[in-house]
């Protein structure tokens, strides 16, 4: 036999009982030249072009897992952000277009479509401030649409005119989904050096620099690391991140297997490998108990940012060397709805937003699907955004915001979103106001350390 | 193509007879087979090829499936591949 009865029973386990999983197989298509002066003509060429690309994803998806016997959740489009495709035509706001987007979704089969978006890190152009102004509209009459903004970079600093905007723009989105929690805010995203070939939602779209078409796929598997670590009690920490390592290499050596897979059946060419630990809301699929087994009564205790910063590090040594390709964001994202871990340690007062933004320093993305009261200012979420963008700016690295003001809740009150968005209880947010600072507008100077040249 | 059956349970008489019948008849040749105790239960790895499988794959996955539940074992049908992507380089 040429393969021991260890070794496959460790891939049935990861399988069956860890939840490993190729988290999406995304594609991402070019819709530079579907610009038109005509919004209805953009409109249709947007949808003619989509269709047609992405006519055999799912189903293709849909192959591929049966005859691998390896699950694929999801199957989603990225798109050339829509402020570059939309800024020529006569329309005055962008709804049309995020319209066409979701109708395109529906008939391709896809969960998600991404690419509402603009890159805004120094400024906005007209288009770029139509799109901007139409996301509130169009994640509340949309179903699949979702929307992400840069809004800084290490290059070129960050646009606080635009943070100052987002403020009103995610409060307002919150209030046009109040009847479903505020649910358009968790279809939006915004970031600091956003990576372009990200495939997870909700900030995947298919960058300016890219070409016509690529396969991109996510891999998942928390739960696939958190079974490898345990039984290593007392083991240095050196053991840990190495044990980390080889388990990342073995998960991402089967995303390659199935992008590839996948980009010879469509007949398009493979773009990268995103090793992202993406948890789900189900048990045993949770980064936070990750943290928890390497020695954290619960997370949020001193060491879980340098705890994170080992899974974050060791995760992204074993990937690389296993594919091709890796882009995206490739590490462990730190989402509250989305992981029960960190629920539980919400719920136990263990962590605050305080702990989490130290952690987004260390873990591949930033403050994700976290429930704040619906009263919070605008002001206050910009100031958090604020924050957030200059870690990622000084730090060069991605980072990223996605947070729900919800509306009529408060601290103490839970939300559910559904699915994999999960279930979040409200968080604490600081009572003490930025807002004369967020209201000065302006940009962020580049920092030193951008002046590579 | 061929796949990995691993056939997981508690021993009994005729599991072998039992799913190597169901091979034969979805026309799947075995190419190998090796059985041995872990963890207490019952362990048989297979290699099979499917290429001229009279079933496409989900049909072979359903007659499996039910093959595991007559002789109450779970039966697992897996690529190749898979297990060559994550345990050669």
């Amino acid at each position: 036999m040429l393969f021991s009865p260890h070794e496959i029973q460790e891939t049935i386990k990861m399988f069956s009982q860890e939840h490993l999983d190729i988290r999406t197989i995304t594609m991402g298509i070019s819709l530079r030249n579907c610009s038109t002066g005509s919004a209805k003509s953009a409109c249709e060429k947007i949808y003619d072009k989509i269709t047609k690309y992405a006519e055999k994803l799912v189903v293709t998806g849909e192959t591929i897992s049966q005859e691998y016997g390896i699950p694929i959740i999801n199957k989603r489009i990225a798109v050339t952000p829509i402020a570059l495709v939309a800024e020529s035509s006569d329309a005055n706001d962008y709804l049309c277009f995020a319209k066409i987007l979701d109708k395109a979704a529906e008939t391709t089969g896809v969960n998600f479509i991404g690419g509402f978006s603009a890159l805004i890190e120094k400024g906005c152009t007209k288009g770029d401030r139509k799109l901007v102004n139409s996301i509130p509209e169009a994640l509340a009459a949309t179903q699949r649409v979702c929307s992400s903004l840069n809004l800084g970079t290490t290059r070129n600093g960050i646009n606080m005119n635009a943070v100052r905007d987002i403020g009103e723009i995610i409060k307002k989105t919150a209030k046009l989904t109040a009847d479903q929690n505020g649910i358009g805010c968790a279809k939006l995203v915004v970031f600091c050096n956003s990576p372009e070939d990200n495939p997870f939602m909700a900030g995947a779209f298919h960058g300016p620099g890219e070409p016509e078409c690529q396969i991109s796929v996510g891999v998942s598997g928390p739960g696939v690391i958190h079974s490898s670590i345990k039984n290593m009690k007392g083991a240095s920490i050196d053991e840990i991140a190495n044990r980390i390592k080889k388990t990342a290499f073995k998960i991402t050596r089967m995303g390659q297997l199935v992008a590839e897979e996948a980009s010879k059946r469509l007949n398009v060419p493979f773009g990268i490998i995103d090793l992202s630990l993406a948890p789900t809301p189900e048990i045993g699929d949770s980064v936070a108990r990750i943290l928890e087994e390497m020695g954290l009564e619960i997370v949020g205790a001193p060491g879980t940012t340098a705890a994170l910063a080992i899974l974050n590090d060791a995760v992204k040594k074993g990937g690389i060397m296993a594919s091709s390709h890796v882009g995206g964001l490739s590490g462990a994202f730190i989402p509250v709805s989305e992981d029960e871990g960190m629920i539980n340690a919400v719920e136990k007062g263990a962590i605050s937003i305080e702990k989490l933004e130290a952690m987004t320093c260390v873990c591949s993305v930033g403050l994700d699907m976290i429930a704040i009261p619906g009263n919070t200012s605008a002001s206050t979420i910009s100031g958090i955004i604020a924050d957030e963008m200059a870690l990622g700016m000084v730090n060069n690295k991605t980072t990223a915001v996605r947070i729900i003001p919800v509306p009529r809740k408060n601290v103490g009150d839970k939300v559910s979103f559904g699915g994999l968005l999960g279930e979040a209880p409200i968080m604490r947010v600081s009572t003490f106001t930025c807002n004369e600072f967020i209201s000065r507008g302006g940009r962020i100077p580049a920092p030193v350390h951008s002046f590579k040249n | 193509m061929n796949a990995i059956v691993t056939v997981v349970g508690k021993d009994k008489v005729g599991i072998i007879a039992g799913v190597s019948s169901v091979m034969a008849e979805l026309n799947i040749n075995i190419l190998d087979i090796s059985q041995t105790i872990m963890d207490n239960y019952f362990t048989m790895i297979m290699m099979v090829d499917f290429s001229n499988a009279s079933n496409d794959i989900s049909e072979i996955r359903k007659k499996l499936d039910q093959a595991g539940k007559n002789f109450s074992v779970s039966i697992n049908l897996q690529h190749k591949d898979v297990y060559e992507a994550m345990h050669r380089i």
